[in-house]
């Protein structure tokens, strides 16, 4: 569930509480620059060190609200129901690569595909989770999102009615229960 | 092993002509959009390849990441870019 | 430990092989789409992964450090390569081209 830095102000009483959100959304930010930082470098010398750290210290204290904007609740939660989706989704996304793999070769290619637009309504409410969706469906192969609206409509691009029939089942399940909204 | 290195670098520029085929002969701008991503793809596993022919694989990861990102960018800006021209596509298109 | 390496590396270009052979013989662009942005992704990833094993060869800290870069080059393209496989399909939609429909043979 996220909410604006707006709502919260208006929701939450305590300026004490949305000052540890903001921390703490500043020094997961701080972490993963500086970890990128050092990944990148590959070196430990103390003056690189300190110049990785000043440089994403005012990143992070500048950008905290980008990339994790404030979230009410279950910080943890959504992170450790996202890590439990991604070999889910890896493994589906190696099972449809192998389909289209077969299709790609097939010497009658075109008598077994069928491209074709199908539209659907889901009643997901936040955009990271419209987003995780739409990614989700575009890295499925056989499936493109085309449009993915902030009311949820998505129209998506098929290219045989085999991996159309599969959609807006399973998948829409997974993402709803990742970010604990209903379908 | 550099053997097979070379043999699948030397695969990959091969691949790279298919499409390049696409990229030259495409019928419309956006199919010669589609051949220069996939041509930029390779490459960025050519240049880890030649990183390792070249046992520079430390500068060679670098520029790989950072081609990636630009052919990320490049093609974002293209395909916004082409978003305007209506007509273009009208006699082009190939049924 | 070769063999694995070699096994991911083969895997690798027979999914490059599929997008090269579906960005030629698909119909229209927009089904030239699905070969060509998602069996590259993958075709990344596995390549990668071999390469990564290789590089761990010779066990140490900064070729662990290498190993970990190239990830993020798979971590990348995988959140980099929906976005323009999207971008594309909103510039095709918005310059209104038809997508390829099976002709209906016979009626």
């Amino acid at each position: 569930m996220i909410v604006s830095v707006d709502d919260v102000a208006k929701n939450d009483d305590k300026p004490i509480s949305i000052f540890l959100k903001s921390f703490f959304s500043f020094l997961i930010t701080f972490v993963l620059m500086f970890s990128a930082w050092i990944v990148l470098s590959g070196k430990f010398d103390p003056l690189l060190l300190w110049l990785g750290g000043i440089s994403s210290f005012f990143v992070a204290y500048y950008f905290y609200d980008l990339l994790f904007p404030i979230i009410e609740k279950g910080y943890g939660g959504v992170f450790l129901r996202f890590t439990g989706y991604l070999p889910w989704l890896i493994w589906e996304i190696v099972k449809a690569n192998f389909h289209l793999l077969y299709l790609a070769f097939h010497p009658r290619m075109k008598d077994l595909i069928d491209p074709h637009i199908i539209t659907f309504k889901t009643h997901l409410k936040s955009d990271i989770a419209i987003t995780t969706l739409a990614n989700s469906i575009t890295l499925t192969p056989g499936t493109i999102t085309v449009t993915a609206d902030s009311d949820g409509v998505f129209r998506v691009h098929a290219i045989d009615r085999e991996s159309a029939e599969a959609l807006p089942g399973i998948m829409l399940k997974k993402v709803a229960k990742v970010f604990g909204e209903e379908i | 092993m550099s053997t097979f290195f070379l043999s699948v670098a030397l695969g990959l520029l091969f691949l790279m002509l298919f499409s390049m085929y696409r990229a030259l002969f495409g019928p419309t701008i956006l199919d010669r959009l589609i051949g220069v991503n996939a041509i930029g793809s390779k490459t960025v596993i050519l240049l880890l390849l030649i990183g390792f022919l070249y046992e520079r694989i430390d500068m060679f990861v670098d520029i790989a990441l950072a081609y990636a990102f630009l052919n990320f960018v490049a093609v974002l800006a293209a395909s916004r870019y082409f978003h305007k021209r209506k007509g273009l596509y009208e006699e082009s298109f190939m049924d | 430990m070769d063999i694995l390496v070699i096994f991911c590396l083969t895997i690798g270009l027979l999914f490059f092989l599929g997008g090269a052979v579906g960005i030629i013989r698909m119909p229209d662009f927009y089904s030239r789409l699905h070969p060509a942005g998602k069996l590259d992704t993958l075709g990344i990833f596995a390549m990668v992964m071999g390469l990564a094993i290789y590089n761990l060869h010779h066990f140490s800290f900064e070729a662990l450090l290498l190993s970990a870069k190239m990830f993020l080059i798979v971590f990348f393209v995988f959140l980099s390569s929906p976005t323009a496989t999207h971008s594309i399909v909103d510039a095709g939609m918005r310059a209104g081209l038809r997508h390829w429909t099976k002709k209906k043979r016979k009626g």
